[in-house]
């Protein structure tokens, strides 16, 4: 193991490394630490120039609960939900299907194609913007949660066929040989031999994919306007125009923004790092 | 038996393998096109017109390039501040792998603290640039209550025209070092322990055997780290929306937040220059794409 384990050095070092892991944690998180602060503070602190001492009073309810109850900040959070699953299942089903097709077959183009995938998921996206705001607007889905869901499924395809497409690569192919001389369908070996070793895969995507989408802002900017169909990540822009320099306020909105995807990944922290670093061990 | 198979199998059944892989692509292959494939084409083609999104498209042959590269001030701003981004967002994987070797052991609590140090990564960019935009505050801000209590100088981070890239780069680097940090993590997970013990024995500690026996087994990582952090710099545009809307003086510009601000601003959408600055991004961005794919391609060719 490197580093040395830290059982097997000197007594001093690992005193002086048991102080400095919440030291180092605590400089690591300050600008947010700092954010959690100012949403429990009243007002009336800010307005005295009392930024950084102790809250003269406990205000965490109210601040928070004017984001729940007076602002559009649960639309925007519910229109957020409404885009970001329908993309996860989409972007799933779709690549489930393409990574079984690249990751099985031999055919020619087989890398072609897969490569098309790959490069196109890293394209800057503003060479997308002009034409796909163009198609959303002819389709009719300006400023439509469908619009914003359409575009992501397909985007998000990218990414998610090599994810696939190198988990189905990894699997046994002695499995998949063994059903085709049995004479099982291979539509049927997809369903009832592939799929059922691929839950892992699909577990780690769907975590990764949801927090892809959720912390989306640049096509939230380019398909929408409004808290019609906008989700949070551009809602909190102007919820802040609304309460601007109520740092309390906009404190706590941020907060509330920013909670879906870390409780999504505090509760999947294993799939979602295997997500992460696939390909990065082999 | 072998001989009891109908002669007579149906055309779908005879080429089944044949066919099955385009019927499960067909679906994903045609929504990619639609949003993917066929948009870079026509922003291409965009590039070349003069057009506002609504009326018609006027051909203008190369015109947009050559005011892009011969007198715009705007556009040099923002390949400069790109190529910083580019360079200093590389830091993010030095500073990820420094925490990894931190955080590497196994004492109580570590795989919280794991979380914890990862953490930044999972919050979306609005709300890092929202957070990092408060924390330069010339006046509630914490970083100049701390300058002020170590007695320095307070500094206008984000208004000053020769920092404020450099202050929206750090909030960047925030994220990237937490994800370059895992995945280093990752890697030093599946380090061979056997080689470490040989090389222990042989004499090998601290930084020569990081950079001979540990780095070398990191390369898979380290390469990861490289392709999302390049595609993070050159995909900026959050931070910089968020943080300073490309002033102070527009001074913190970069090619993505340019193209959008000319094609979708209140000063009327210019697409077709818009669209020309979005190729140029794309063929820079398409260098580090070939060489990705150049890389994966050369891995395939060892595999089945």
């Amino acid at each position: 193991m490197f580093p040395t384990p830290i059982e097997k050095t000197s007594r001093s070092w690992q005193l002086t490394y048991q102080a400095l892991l919440p030291l180092a944690l605590i400089m690591w998180l300050l600008p947010l630490i700092a954010v959690a602060i100012f949403s429990i503070k009243p007002l009336s602190d800010f307005s005295q120039g009392n930024y950084w001492g102790l809250p003269s009073t406990f205000e965490g309810v109210n601040n928070y609960g004017k984001v729940f109850f007076e602002s559009d900040m649960p639309r925007y959070m519910w229109n957020s939900v409404m885009i970001t699953v329908p993309t996860v299942i989409g972007a799933v089903a779709l690549s489930c299907l393409t990574g079984f097709a690249l990751g099985v077959y031999r055919f020619k183009g087989n890398l072609l194609i897969f490569f098309m995938f790959v490069a196109g998921n890293f394209v800057p996206f503003q060479i997308l913007m002009v034409s796909v705001r163009d198609l959303t607007v002819n389709m009719g889905l300006y400023d439509t949660k469908l619009g914003l869901v359409l575009f992501h499924i397909a985007f998000q395809t990218g990414f998610c066929t090599l994810f696939m497409r190198n988990f189905i690569r990894a699997l046994p192919f002695e499995l998949i040989e063994a059903a085709r001389v049995e004479g099982v369908a291979e539509w049927r070996i997809f369903w009832f031999v592939v799929i059922p070793l691929m839950k892992p895969a699909l577990a780690a995507l769907a975590v990764l994919i949801f927090t892809f989408i959720w912390n989306d802002y640049f096509w939230a900017v380019v398909l929408t306007q409004g808290p019609g169909a906008q989700p949070v990540t551009a809602g909190i822009t102007s919820f802040n125009s609304q309460y601007v320099a109520q740092y309390h306020l906009m404190s706590a909105g941020s907060i509330v923004a920013a909670l879906p995807p870390v409780a999504m990944f505090f509760m999947m922290q294993k799939h979602f790092i295997a997500g992460l670093t696939l390909g990065a061990v082999k | 038996m072998a001989l009891a198979t109908p002669q007579k199998r149906g055309w779908y059944k005879r080429n089944e393998i044949a066919i099955t892989p385009w019927l499960f692509l067909l679906p994903a292959v045609l929504f990619f096109s639609v949003y993917v494939i066929i948009p870079i084409v026509q922003s291409f083609w965009i590039s070349f017109h003069d057009w506002d999104g609504l009326g018609e498209k006027v051909w203008v042959g190369t015109d947009n390039y050559e005011r892009l590269l011969t007198n715009d001030r705007k556009f040099g701003v923002s390949f400069w501040n790109n190529i910083r981004w580019l360079v200093l967002y590389l830091l993010a994987i030095p500073a990820g792998l420094f925490i990894a070797l931190f955080l590497n052991q196994t004492v109580r609590g570590i795989r919280l603290y794991k979380s914890l140090f990862f953490f930044p990564f999972v919050i979306s960019q609005v709300v890092v640039g929202l957070v990092f935009s408060w924390f330069y505050l010339p006046r509630e801000g914490l970083l100049n209550a701390m300058l002020t209590f170590v007695g320095l100088d307070t500094i206008n981070v984000l208004g000053d025209p020769s920092m404020a890239t450099y202050g929206i780069i750090a909030a960047g680097l925030w994220p990237q070092t937490a994800y370059c940090m895992i995945l280093y993590l990752t890697g030093l997970n599946a380090v061979d322990p056997e080689q470490v013990e040989a090389a222990r024995l042989d004499g090998a500690k601290g930084w020569k055997m990081l950079w001979y026996v540990i780095l070398p087994q990191l390369k898979p990582a380290t390469f990861i780290a490289f392709v999302v952090t390049i595609i993070g710099a050159l995909r900026s545009f959050d931070l910089i929306s968020v943080m300073t809307n490309g002033g102070p003086f527009g001074s913190t510009r970069v090619l993505s937040f340019y193209m959008f601000e000319e094609s979708l601003s209140e000063f009327g959408f210019r697409m077709g220059y818009g669209a020309a600055i979005a190729v140029v991004l794309f063929l820079i961005m398409l260098m580090f794409i070939a060489y990705f794919l150049y890389s994966m391609w050369q891995d395939e060719k060892g595999g089945r």
